[in-house]
């Protein structure tokens, strides 16, 4: 690759980062100023701050591979991702802010006045800290390697120290002026290209995105395998390709079929049919289900309502975040579409994660534009690392400085925020091959069953007991928590095992919310005495001053 | 006229002063509000549920719906790639609305001078 814009793009995303940084630095003062940005932030403001920290590289890289890999059935990522904001506005917005709770576990001591429980939130929070922020730094790390030729640790080991060093040095001020410059930088840097790609596509006669003979190469080829796979060639071969193997195809030579990818066009273009696909049916509801109440329960999304100056605000910047981070989810999946036909050697080397940032390069050629916009690109898939390992690091530092180190001073915080970096740094740096979207998915399913019950029923229901809830975190968290580590370590599964764990949601979430009732019930001599006075406080509107 | 303010301020006090201290008739006011919207969320998570929630199945039952193309395009890359998220943004905004016009109802009650 030798695009020479691409690296002076992430050096100033970079910079531009770490001197806003600095900007919030020097209005930082006092402690409270440094924690909670003085809730002096406009609704605007902390609405694309809000947006900037949740479009992560998930949402900017991975969408899009994996249209390109599986086709419709994945739309429910972006679909799930927008709608999870639409479920933290209706259920919990507004009383959350009201409780003045900053953290999960402040929300658990104040509701449920339990020590315990306390202390077990704060494990799943740093436990779902870092389960979302080691594909972050790998996503980091790849892209680095696919659009500059560096060695992967590079761009893991850079993200992990701008990160630390900026949310240590800046603190939340600092961090809602970077997260909200980053979510337009990234809308820009998806929303440009796809202009000229669609351009270009119309010059190029409009290729059909699922041609009748199947998808063929438009260029002549040369693809290095990074992932083994099992290769159908057209005149019906079976080839097995490991890491390392080079192949080489002519100008219209047709693409072969890659086992584990939707090659075939019915499959990519159309959804699971019930009866010969009821696992990807399962499949599909318990994504829908992880995904639409995953969001509450992600550590870094709560952190931000703080912010907000009472309920009503907090319900109103809700909505904002749910527009502005619908409009994102629009583009990624026209980059997965167009890699159909412009990039199809992804499917073969297994990269398709790089398709974001590969695709106005091979669409578009070496010139000038083309070389533009794909530095254009990879600045914004910087910003969307950057931005969302900041807030997850913000939170997870957060919940250490105040929970394990037992101090709420700033050099508390900066020596927390230390060690929350530094270990999913040297996490990404042992486990390479996982796939970004999927443990992604799994810390969306991890927070689904834990804190989503928790936090619907401590607001809307009098009867949760402290047993109650740490007994359904344990089972419906626990539960997920063991999918994650069978699909992270265990042997590889097939058929239904396989499903069940990689999509656990469906049966996690359930499990949860009906051991939480059911314990509650049982131990209802221990629900709070104060419960009439907090639920008081969480819905009472701010017009009602008491 | 002034006096009528005051007679009203120290009503609107007292029912205050009801909620804070969490007598029975503050507590069902409390009680009254909660059900409302908790009411109203799962209405409009309802909504979604069948909107959203009903269409892989939709499409599992009948295969043909996805081999359906508007302008070019089939049926389920616009529903869930395009019209999902207005969809969201429309069930939101009319949350927002609603929920307020509760909180407004509510406030009406407490600092509502005859009770």
């Amino acid at each position: 690759m030798g695009n020479d814009f691409v690296v002076p793009a992430i050096v100033a995303v970079t910079l531009v980062t770490v001197g806003i940084g600095f900007y919030g630095l020097r209005l930082a003062r006092t402690t409270s100023d440094f924690l909670v940005a003085s809730r002096a932030i406009s609704p605007t403001w902390n609405a694309a701050a809000i947006g900037g920290e949740y479009l992560s590289a998930a949402s900017f890289l991975g969408i899009a591979g994996l249209v390109l890999k599986y086709g419709v059935d994945v739309l429910w990522y972006p679909v799930g991702f927008a709608a999870g904001y639409l479920a933290l506005l209706l259920f919990v917005a507004a009383p959350l802010r009201r409780s003045g709770a900053f953290t999960l576990p402040d929300f658990c001591e104040l509701r449920l006045g339990s020590r315990r429980l306390r202390i077990l939130a704060t494990a799943f929070v740093i436990f779902i800290g870092w389960l979302y922020l080691v594909p972050q730094l790998q996503g980091a790390g790849l892209t680095l390697a696919t659009v500059a030729g560096s060695p992967y640790p590079v761009g893991a080991l850079l993200v992990a120290a701008v990160v630390t060093a900026n949310v240590a040095l800046g603190g939340m001020r600092a961090i809602t002026f970077v997260q909200a410059f980053q979510y337009w930088l990234k809308l820009t840097a998806l929303a440009v290209p796809v202009i000229f790609l669609a351009l270009q596509w119309q010059a190029d006669g409009r290729p059909a995105v699922t041609p009748p003979d199947g998808p063929t190469f438009r260029a002549a080829t040369t693809v290095v395998v990074e992932h083994r796979a099992t290769l159908t060639l057209p005149d019906g071969e079976i080839r097995e390709v490991r890491p390392g193997d080079e192949l080489t195809f002519a100008a219209g030579d047709p693409v072969p079929g890659v086992s584990g990818a939707a090659t075939d066009a019915g499959d990519w273009l159309l959804p699971s049919a019930a009866g010969d696909d009821d696992r990807g049916l399962f499949a599909t509801y318990s994504l829908i289900l992880a995904t639409f109440l995953g969001t509450m329960g992600l550590p870094h999304v709560l952190v931000r309502f703080y912010t907000n100056p009472d309920g009503a605000a907090a319900r109103r910047t809700t909505l904002v975040v749910l527009a502005l981070v619908g409009a994102f989810y629009l583009l990624p999946t026209l980059y997965g579409v167009l890699g159909r036909i412009y990039t199809p050697h992804l499917l073969i080397s297994g990269q398709t994660d790089a398709v974001v940032v590969l695709l106005p390069g091979a669409a578009l050629g070496d010139g000038l534009v083309g070389r533009l916009l794909a530095a254009l690109v990879a600045a914004g898939a910087f910003a969307a690392f950057l931005s969302t390992s900041s807030g997850l690091l913000t939170s997870v530092a957060g919940v250490i400085s105040t929970d394990v180190l037992g101090r709420g001073s700033v050099r508390g915080f900066r020596l927390a925020t230390v060690i929350a970096g530094g270990v999913p740094a040297v996490l990404a740096l042992h486990v390479s091959g996982l796939d970004v979207s999927q443990v992604v998915g799994l810390a969306f399913a991890v927070a689904a069953s834990s804190f989503c019950p928790l936090l619907v029923l401590g607001i809307w229901w009098r009867g949760l007991t402290d047993v109650g809830a740490a007994a359904g975190v344990v089972a419906g968290g626990g539960a997920a928590i063991g999918a994650v580590l069978v699909i992270v370590l265990g042997p590889p599964l097939s058929g239904w095992p396989a499903t069940l764990t990689a999509q656990p949601a469906a049966w996690t979430v359930p499990l949860a919310f009906t051991v939480m009732v059911a314990v509650s019930i049982a131990t209802r001599r221990r629900a709070p005495g104060d419960v009439a006075a907090t639920m008081l406080r969480l819905h009472t509107p701010e017009a009602v001053r008491l | 006229m002034l006096a009528d303010i005051t007679r009203q301020d120290s009503r609107a006090e007292r029912t205050r002063a009801e909620l804070a201290q969490q007598t029975q008739v503050g507590e069902a006011l409390v009680r009254g509000l909660v059900r409302a919207q908790l009411a109203l969320a799962l209405r409009l998570s309802l909504v979604v549920a069948i909107g959203l929630g009903g269409l892989p199945w939709l499409f599992a039952i009948a295969p043909s719906l996805g081999r359906t193309t508007v302008a070019g395009v089939n049926l389920p890359w616009l529903l869930l790639g395009v019209a999902s998220f207005p969809f969201l943004i429309g069930v939101g905004w009319a949350y927002v609305r609603l929920a307020e016009r509760n909180e407004q109802d509510f406030t009406d009650l407490v600092q509502r001078p005859e009770r």
